[in-house]
């Protein structure tokens, strides 16, 4: 058990450690960061906002992670985002109670992921075109939801979903930890998480071993697609409203981004679902650095697309390598091996 | 010979439908449903000249403009006595515009305008983004009346036309008086969840207390921030005053309610003074001016603005 849990903290630590750097860059930037109060029996700081704006992204690279490890990738979660919003949205103004809104909008989630899952899984469309097809049509159905415009509704039960709190602490925090820890534990006290990890290595071999690739596809997806419609129900519930045109929007770069930092590999095989939870937190560690920094506007995308590249170019394999082998030098011992320049393209060796 | 009837038979059915069209008959080619303001506008245009007994030959582009252009040659082909046209881009115009020229289709823009020469079309009936923000700007100069007070903002999407310009308006009012400072001033993508998001780190950042004022670019993003403020303990309207632009049906709601205390009016009503240009100008050849501004109206709570919601909350925002 300690064996395990010594190596899971290995895996990361590096996550771990950039997000120490980038909490340690906020507190620069604002001293008061660290700050926790309770205002009207609500926990209130900007620790607090990192860990409750983190939810959306959070709950996408659930799912994310997991498709990511069969070796595909869903572009369609912004959009199931908008159309689960919307689902929410208007069956709670039809008058429905707030538990079937979250039951009818989790159901649309779930069967936007059996759509994607069908068509990666049994007609063989390649992921990122299949998922395609619905990241572009997805917001023209929730837009059909919405009949165009920003669907408001009062229900209190569902705006506790998204902006209430429960004993003090927001409800998005404690969705997105329960459903992570939730999938962590099935993942890793079962052997689905090593049945996934086959798929992506080798789908074909897989198979052969046994598996039901087909089936296990289909589920992943379906996952996925139920992760995102939770996410959608909270951004809605948070304002109050069902924004068919900007629920989400972009948000599928943010989850892929999420489980490239948590040190996934796009090519599948292992992964690491706590990884890529740490990886949401640290792009919203990014985010947060960016408002309270008070720059103008136009630096936003600048600040955090030259710290996403820090971020990955400390992960890349060649840093790595080049860091141990500083380090070895400076202690004298002889490097194991030394990696060839003829493995270099010619556009890295001009660098 | 089937040829020939079929010209026929069509001859004879377009026959009492031209003569029928004596009144007026004007193409209005739509962007698409890009925003609820948008659909709003839509819905004003077609109550307008419903109400002036115009047939409006309504043609959605669908945010392309090609889709424009191929509507703007269907009108010219159809004959009819006018066109407008709210372009989706400012470039590419000039072609089809020629071509409504050469037919002696007077073509009236909406909302925006096109970079083309002025004898192209009749006039532009557009709203001064520049003023609403002056607008706003000013009411919180009024508002304040020389007291101390730290303002946030939450911009546009950046680089936008409407944030460049509701920005600068803004800051010219404040011009001049040292009472008002903008202290901080982010992007909150004219959203409702960026517009809380963004107010969110405002309240941490400076602390509720210390702000007096928020500016929003536009409604949704002061409604989103609303909320923000609720959350942090505060009293919308009060403990900081919210101005804003558009005049959404859910803004005028937040300042019956007491959570909002300014916003200014962006007038879907484009068609009603383009309409009127276009009848003077059929009547008697009265050529309008360019340039004609819709009114940038103020609403505060001295206004019944529950009327206005009850009102403006079926136009389709």
């Amino acid at each position: 058990m300690s064996a395990t849990t010594s190596s899971v903290f290995k895996r990361i630590l590096p996550q771990l450690i950039i997000l120490a750097v980038v909490l340690a860059l906020n507190v620069i930037v604002f001293p008061g960061f660290l700050n926790i109060e309770v205002h009207n029996g609500r926990i209130f700081g900007n620790l607090i906002d990192v860990l409750n704006r983190g939810a959306p992204v959070a709950l996408l690279c659930i799912g994310m992670t997991l498709v990511i490890a069969t070796r595909g990738i869903d572009l369609s979660v912004g959009a199931v985002m908008a159309i689960a919003g919307a689902t929410a949205a208007s069956l709670v103004s039809d008058g429905h109670h707030w538990t079937t809104s979250l039951l009818g909008a989790l159901l649309v989630g779930s069967l936007c992921g059996l759509w994607n899952g069908f068509l990666v899984a049994v007609l063989r469309i390649q992921p990122i075109v299949a998922t395609l097809v619905l990241m572009v049509a997805g917001r023209g159905i929730a837009q059909l939801i919405t009949e165009g415009t920003i669907l408001t509704f009062i229900d209190p039960g569902l705006i506790r979903l998204g902006a209430g709190t429960i004993i003090g602490i927001p409800t998005p925090i404690l969705i997105w930890i329960a459903l992570g820890a939730g999938a962590i534990l099935a993942v890793r006290r079962t052997a689905l998480g090593m049945l996934i990890e086959a798929i992506g290595i080798n789908e074909a071999s897989s198979r052969l071993a046994g598996i039901n690739s087909r089936v296990l596809l289909i589920c992943v997806y379906a996952m996925t697609g139920l992760c995102a419609a939770l996410a959608g129900v909270i951004v809605a519930a948070d304002i109050k409203g069902a924004d068919a045109n900007n629920a989400g929007l972009w948000l599928e770069l943010d989850a892929i981004l999420a489980v490239v930092i948590g040190g996934n590999s796009l090519l599948g095989g292992r992964f690491s679902i706590l990884a890529s939870l740490l990886g949401a937190l640290i792009i919203q560690s990014v985010n947060s650095l960016i408002l309270l920094s008070g720059m103008p506007p136009e630096f936003n995308l600048i600040i955090k697309s030259v710290l996403i590249l820090c971020i990955l170019v400390i992960q890349s394999p060649k840093v790595g390598h080049l860091i141990y082998m500083l380090r070895a030098s400076s202690l004298h011992v002889p490097p194991p091996e030394t990696p060839s320049r003829r493995v270099l393209t010619p556009k890295e060796d001009a660098q | 010979m089937k040829l020939k009837s079929t010209l026929l038979a069509s001859a004879v059915t377009l026959l009492p439908v031209a003569g029928l069209a004596a009144d007026m008959t004007v193409g209005f080619s739509q962007i698409g449903s890009e925003s609820g303001w948008r659909a709003a506008e839509t819905t004003v245009t077609r109550q307008e000249a419903e109400s002036r007994g115009i047939d409006l030959k309504f043609a959605d582009a669908q945010q392309k403009q090609e889709n424009q252009i191929k509507a703007l040659r269907s009108f010219i082909a159809q004959g009819v006595d006018a066109i407008l046209l709210a372009p989706v881009v400012a470039t590419g115009w000039d072609q089809v515009l020629e071509e409504a020229a050469d037919a002696e289709i007077p073509v009236v823009l909406l909302d925006r305008t096109v970079d083309a020469d002025e004898s192209l079309y009749l006039t532009a009936v557009t709203s001064d983004l520049v003023h609403e923000g002056n607008v706003a700007g000013q009411w919180l100069v009024d508002e304040v009346a020389g007291e101390e007070c730290r303002v946030v903002e939450l911009q546009g999407t950046t680089g936008s036309s409407p944030a460049i310009d509701r920005k600068t308006g803004f800051e010219q009012a404040l011009d001049g008086h040292d009472n008002l400072e903008i202290v901080r001033s982010q992007t909150g993508d004219f959203t409702r969840s960026q517009g809380k998001v963004v107010m969110e780190s405002f309240l941490k950042a400076e602390g509720g207390e210390n702000i007096c004022a928020l500016y929003a670019h536009n409604d949704d993003m002061a409604v989103g921030a609303i909320q923000a403020i609720k959350e942090a303990g505060l009293a919308p309207g009060e403990d900081i005053l919210i101005v804003a632009i558009d005049a959404v049906p859910d803004a005028h709601l937040a300042i019956a309610q007491g959570e909002m205390n300014a916003t200014i009016e962006l007038t879907p009503n484009m068609a009603g003074p383009a309409l009127d240009a276009l009848e003077a100008y059929l009547a008697d050849g009265t050529t309008p001016p360019k340039w004609i501004q819709t009114e940038s109206k103020l609403y505060t709570a001295a206004d019944d603005n529950q009327a206005v919601y009850e009102m403006k909350k079926d136009l389709g925002y």
